[in-house]
């Protein structure tokens, strides 16, 4: 169970590092992912099926999610559509675009050759496992290598503060633009290596994946803190395993595959309130002691000078 | 030799409404190199708005400006910076909160020459800031790689001023950068910015309220009232300006 979770995990780690992109370091809530990731997986699946190679077309893939990325991005930057609003009508839009792509709801991979079969032939969770450390490995190294560039910091200090951003010579549309492209072309990634790993590309494979996506950014966040750019990419990577395991649990404790997505709904409202309420315990706790310090404070003052009680005296 | 030139400047906020407003009413100015200048006026003056539209931020009805020889009438704020710094009434929109305070000036150093794909830390950066920040005599050359959002107000604005003076801007517009500060930081940074400014020899425009700034520092000083400029006077004639003839002029 650990091991297939671990698997499929790091397939979904790209979709954890998209949102990551455009949650976290543009600060932006992008439901274009609901889209993309069916739209990379069609991609993939479709050109598999017309004879293209399992890396051409997961690279297509890639490069679909960045085109839908763009479109968001446009409606975004250039038209002013709030991004809410823009990402709802891309994957909107994206929707009739895979029935088109696919020709059908369903398409099966049959006889092609997906990405695991080029690997030694091992147990299918090892090969997965593989997969996924080789492309995570390689979305994680890029990606801190590219924010380790001019570029990359344009595009925290972007997602930070767009007017301090502008004011320093910033293209700050072209950097949202630029974010929203890297961010869909993963999620997108992550939709080609699911495809062929269920052996089918669906249409209705998005619904639910920006709560998938959030989970694992929450989740990830939980276990690893830090501003370090590196431990933040590894952190989505954790976040996607652990979510992965954690819903391996409640499937395993008999909940049919229907209510699959009300727990993962459940399982994100939960890492959402968790750092909630352990604050609030913390911030109880802290004033209790001050209150306690301040009558104890109090109780001194009263023996030792005149009878004044204490504002925090209970008499 | 002048830096910038405004022309017959206009701005109406909501047109054809009953809220009508005329915040700029053909506004001429131009500021020479080595100007300091402090604007001072009423709230709702004006003197806001003109420096949003020459900064970009907000864009003019009409009229035209001219920044270091270029017309940048209908260009960016990104284009104008390459001319132009900014510091903000609020320390935090200066800089950028979640970065470090190194990432924070390597933007501000690199500013025109952004977005590429070379590393944004060289070897001797950090010796280098280190350098430059000790010169805010604040102790921020310790905390080089500690994020901005830890640091106070009053750190905020000066290490905000030293990334505004870093690409030894055309033109720096000071926008009641110490307003939000405690008197005796908002006295510190002030320190901090004429010191800059002499230094560097940096044409500045500085909005205040002060009017104890506003007599002491820079050698020019502009009235705006009612979207128009009221006085402007500079040199000597600015040095025998009394508080009590400013406040008169309020009237």
């Amino acid at each position: 169970m650990i091991i297939s979770s671990l698997g499929q995990g790091l397939l979904w780690a790209p979709l954890a590092i998209g949102v990551f992109i455009t949650f976290r370091i543009l600060d932006i809530p992008d439901l274009t992912t609901e889209g993309s990731f069916p739209f990379g997986a069609a991609v993939a699946v479709s050109l598999m099926i017309k004879g293209q190679t399992a890396i051409t077309a997961s690279l297509v893939g890639f490069l679909a999610g960045c085109i839908a990325g763009l479109i968001t991005g446009l409606l975004d930057t250039k038209l002013r559509i709030p991004s809410l609003l823009a990402g709802i009508l891309t994957m909107t839009g994206l929707y009739s675009i895979n029935m088109h792509i696919m020709g059908k709801s369903n398409v099966p991979l049959l006889n092609e050759k997906v990405l695991t079969e080029y690997l030694p032939s091992w147990n299918l969770d090892i090969q997965t496992i593989i997969l996924g450390l080789i492309v995570t490995g390689l979305v994680v190294g890029l990606l801190y290598l590219m924010f380790k560039t001019r570029l990359g910091l344009s595009l925290m200090a972007t997602g930070n503060n767009k007017e301090m951003s502008s004011a320093n010579g910033i293209n700050t549309d072209g950097m949202i633009i630029f974010g929203y492209m890297i961010s869909n072309g993963l999620i997108a990634l992550s939709g080609a290596l699911i495809a062929q790993s269920n052996g089918y590309a669906d249409i209705g494979m998005g619904i639910g994946t920006i709560v998938i996506g959030l989970a694992s950014v929450l989740v990830g966040e939980i276990f690893l803190r830090g501003h370090n750019i590196l431990t933040r990419l590894v952190a989505m990577v954790v976040g996607a395993i652990v979510y992965r395991l954690l819903l391996t649990v409640a499937m395993s404790l008999g909940f049919p595959a229907d209510d699959l997505k009300i727990l993962s709904a459940v399982i994100l409202v939960v890492v959402i309130c968790v750092p909630i309420i352990q604050n609030r315990i913390q911030t109880k706790r802290q004033l209790k002691k001050y209150l306690q310090q301040m009558e104890a404070k109090d109780d001194e003052s009263s023996t030792s000078t005149a009878p004044t009680k204490g504002i925090l005296s209970r008499d | 030799m002048k830096v910038l030139q405004v022309q017959h400047l206009q701005k109406v906020f909501f047109p054809g409404t009953e809220n009508e407003r005329h915040v700029l009413k053909n506004i001429n100015l131009q500021v020479n190199e080595g100007d300091f200048i402090a604007v001072i006026g009423n709230n709702g003056a004006g003197k806001s708005t003109l420096l949003n539209t020459i900064a970009g931020t907000l864009s003019a009805d009409s009229g035209e400006i001219d920044l270091a020889d270029h017309n940048v009438s209908k260009k960016s704020v990104a284009y104008r910076s390459r001319w132009m710094s900014r510091v903000f009434q609020d320390p935090k929109m200066g800089t950028a909160g979640d970065l470090t305070v190194l990432q924070n000036l390597v933007l501000a150093q690199s500013h025109t020459n952004t977005a590429n794909l070379h590393w944004y830390q060289k070897k001797d950066d950090v010796k280098k800031y280190q350098e430059l920040l000790k010169t805010l005599n604040m102790g921020l050359e310790n905390f080089l790689n500690t994020q901005v959002k830890y640091l106070s107000g009053g750190q905020r604005q000066a290490l905000s001023l030293l990334m505004a003076t870093l690409s030894q801007p055309k033109l720096l517009l000071l926008d009641e950068h110490t307003a939000a500060l405690d008197p005796k930081t908002s006295q510190e940074v002030m320190k901090i910015t004429d010191e800059m400014v002499q230094r560097k020899h940096l044409t500045t425009m500085m909005i205040t309220h002060k009017m104890s700034d506003a007599l002491k520092y820079g050698n020019r000083l502009i009235m705006v009232q009612d979207g128009q400029i009221k006085l402007d006077v500079k040199g000597e004639a600015k040095q025998s300006l009394e508080k009590e003839q400013l406040l008169a002029a309020f009237a």
